[in-house]
């Protein structure tokens, strides 16, 4: 078999700031096979867009890829020199970012930006990348793609915004996109429009597709596999309906219990008691060890990432294997 | 028309209302850059685009209320949500603050109503001043106001981060060292620390994680009963809306078209957008299903269609519905509905 499109191992991420290592990606690893869809979710902070950053080669100094290695095709992208990384990126593999404003200028006008990004890495006319970026706002739902094109980012609302980020990511059929919270800011139908491009993505061209994302329905409708990140590392992965069925770290249990639909309209939410430990001074052993309602003694030491169940690994020493409630 | 449904606001219905839209609208006109304008001198039949964003909105949102608001992307949610706050002018309409014309305050009275609505952005990161540090964005305006004495302020500063579930430990840092969640928290922290007493919460929670999502909107509730404190809370999360507000109001492309009792909204939703909206939430239930575009064209609001707007995507659309504006009107207990099938019946 070839090499999977995506290939992350026990990559770390470290910022060395005058407080200290920030340890803001600390042993991840996952697969992306081709057409398949990864959903990356976990706790805010825990390092979701700093591992998307270190795909696409954007970590800034004082953060430096410190370990681990980033298959694309079974070339190591952590190693890769800037000028080939160039090459790829947003080409064969695009991030769409949690801030759209990253991606767009806010001095330049839509279609100034858009065709920019196709002539970039496509050899066709201006009018034809026009065509292109006129056809992908389309396709993100934006209305009146044509007087749209002219306006600049402020003139358009937080969701539009992203829209266009999203399309900006499209327009060149990536083998890989890493999409960080694309969805948050838009509406349920817009939504659903959008994760309806994407699957169309996945089955026409094979693009392996990163999707962080809070939102746990997203992830349940579009996702073939989930890694829940907590601390900068994964701390539970595997398929999709088994994480969410039978979920076997503490954690992820947490998190699916405070979804607001599963609690009772104006009652208070539940919630993972106590706080997101600060990066900088990470107790030894497991980091969700103060907040755990099932820590014992034996978690002071690190807990080892097993596979508890076929295909399904946890970092805990004291997993959920009992059957779950729904 | 049952009692029940309108027990949870009853309350509010007595209350006075804080804050009042008459006809309110707002219009953005694009417009043209340099070359346009010289184009147009030159006698180019160039016009400006006008994007009718916020079109002949009441709403009325009375002290202790949580209103929600819900529509689509692009609807003219921020934009009213700016104007409530007080931060950006109607283009036609009034709008009451505590019965009082916002217009005709004097500086003082306008700086008060503006200290005491707190608006939390959608968009964080442009909101934060990316040269300060968290305890300075936090910190400037309890002490320029003297909620914190001049000794206590740290220990304030420190106190609002925590509330927003944020270490204080990392209140030397610059926004950029945040991720996005954590920077959302700031802005959360920051519209907290000054004591308003109504919250304009614009996808406040958004980027969120759900468990520290449900330890925010935990907060929010829990200030609603402490403090008696009145919230807009615009967001696409419906599960949210449905699990926090009193009142929802729906919104579609820059018009109110429904309004009601939460629990009312959800169990009979009388507009046709917000019976299509309930039909698309995903459920973490349903496990890897085929996604459906958005079927029939998008309107834009650069050239909304006539009559009701969302005829040309309604499953019910007469020819009245091509002419006419359908008014919104009373279909139950405070329940408001803008559609002509309403007079059919
Ligand atoms: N430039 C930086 N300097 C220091 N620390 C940083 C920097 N950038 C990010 N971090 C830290 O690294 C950690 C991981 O950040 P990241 O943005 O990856 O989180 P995330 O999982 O995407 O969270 P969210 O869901 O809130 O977006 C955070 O704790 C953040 O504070
Ligand atoms: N400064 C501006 N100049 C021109 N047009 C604007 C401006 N601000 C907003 N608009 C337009 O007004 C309309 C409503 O925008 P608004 O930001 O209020 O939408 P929204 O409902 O908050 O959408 P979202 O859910 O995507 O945030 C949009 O069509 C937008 O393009
Ligand atoms: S290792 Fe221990 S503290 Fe960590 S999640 Fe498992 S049981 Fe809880
Ligand atoms: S007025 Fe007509 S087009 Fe509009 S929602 Fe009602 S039936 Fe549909
Ligand atoms: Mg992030
Ligand atoms: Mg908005």
């Amino acid at each position: 078999m070839s090499a999977p499109t995506l290939e992350v191992r026990n990559l770390r991420t470290h910022f060395f700031t005058r407080a200290g290592v920030v340890k803001a990606v600390d042993d991840v690893s996952f697969t992306v096979e081709a057409g398949k869809v990864m959903g990356l979710v976990g706790e805010s902070g825990s390092g979701k867009t700093v591992t998307g950053f270190s795909i696409l080669g954007l970590v800034d100094p004082p953060g430096r890829i410190a370990g681990g290695q980033i298959l694309f095709k079974g070339r190591d992208l952590a190693t890769l020199p800037e000028a080939e990384m160039r090459g790829l990126r947003g080409n064969r593999i695009a991030m769409i970012f949690q801030d759209p404003m990253m991606t767009l200028n806010p001095v330049l006008r839509i279609d100034t930006q858009m065709i920019e990004t196709v002539l970039a890495h496509a050899k066709v006319s201006r009018e034809e990348a026009r065509q292109r970026a006129r056809d992908a706002l389309g396709q993100v739902g934006i209305p009146s793609p044509d007087e749209r094109l002219k306006a600049y980012p402020h003139q358009f609302s937080g969701g539009m915004r992203q829209r266009v980020a999203i399309a900006i990511a499209l327009l060149h059929k990536p083998d890989v996109i890493v999409a960080d919270e694309p969805t948050t800011a838009l509406d349920v139908t817009i939504q659903g429009q959008i994760l309806a491009e994407a699957q169309k993505l996945c089955a026409q061209f094979g693009t392996a597709l990163v999707w962080i994302t809070h939102d746990l329905s997203v992830v349940a409708g579009l996702a073939d596999d989930i890694a829940v990140m907590y601390a900068g590392k994964v701390v539970e992965s595997g398929p999709v309906t088994q994480v969410l069925d039978a979920p076997l770290h503490p954690y992820t249990l947490g998190l699916i219990g405070s979804v607001p639909s599963r609690n009772k309209r104006g009652e208070p939410l539940r919630q993972i008691p106590g706080m997101t430990p600060s990066l900088l001074n990470l107790p030894a052993g497991c980091a969700f060890r103060s907040r755990c309602p099932r820590a014992e003694p034996g978690c002071a030491e690190p807990p080892p990432f097993a596979e508890y169940r076929p295909g399904q690994h946890a970092r805990c020493i004291h997993p959920h294997q009992e059957a779950v409630a729904a | 028309m049952s009692e029940t449904l309108t027990a949870p606001s009853a309350a509010a219905t007595l209350a006075e209302p804080i804050i009042e839209l008459r006809g309110v609208s707002k219009r953005f006109s694009k417009t043209l850059d340099f070359a346009g304008r010289i184009a147009r001198r030159l006698g180019a039949n160039l016009r400006e685009e006008v994007v009718h964003a916020v079109d002949g909105v009441d709403l009325t949102i009375r002290k202790g209320e949580v209103v929600g608001l819900v529509g689509e992307s692009g609807c003219g949610k921020s934009t009213l949500g700016r104007m409530v706050a007080g931060i950006m002018p109607a283009s036609e309409g009034t709008i009451l603050w505590r019965g009082r014309d916002l217009t005709s305050l004097n500086a003082a009275e306008a700086r008060e109503a503006k200290l005491r609505t707190q608006m939390i952005f959608q968009d964080p990161y442009a909101s934060l001043n990316p040269r300060l540090k968290v305890q300075e964005i936090v910190g400037e305006a309890p002490q320029f106001h003297g909620m914190a004495k001049r000794g206590e302020i740290e220990s304030y500063v420190d106190e609002q981060l925590r509330r927003a579930g944020l270490d204080p430990a990392l209140k030397r840092r610059y926004p950029h060292q945040f991720s996005g969640g954590q920077r959302q928290r700031i802005g959360i922290a920051r519209a907290l620390a000054v004591q308003p007493e109504f919250l304009v919460c614009d996808e406040a929670v958004a980027a969120l994680d759900v468990s520290i999502q449900a330890q925010i909107l935990n907060l929010f509730m829990k200030l609603r009963r402490e403090l008696d404190l009145t919230y807009l809370f615009i967001s696409h999360d419906l599960g949210v809306v449905e699990h926090l507000s009193d009142r929802v109001v729906i919104m579609y492309l820059g018009r109110v078209v429904e309004e009601a009792p939460a629990e009312e909204v959800f169990r009979r939703p009388n507009h046709p957008y917000t019976k299509a909206l309930l039909a698309e939430v995903p459920r973490i239930e349903a496990r890897k299903r085929a996604f459906a575009g958005v079927k029939g064209e998008i309107p834009s609001p650069l050239n909304p269609p006539s009559g009701c707007h969302f005829h040309p995507r309604c499953p019910f659309a007469f020819d009245r519905c091509r002419i006419e504006r359908p008014a919104l009107q009373q279909v139950g207990a405070g329940h408001r509905s803008a559609c002509h099938l309403n007079d059919a019946a």
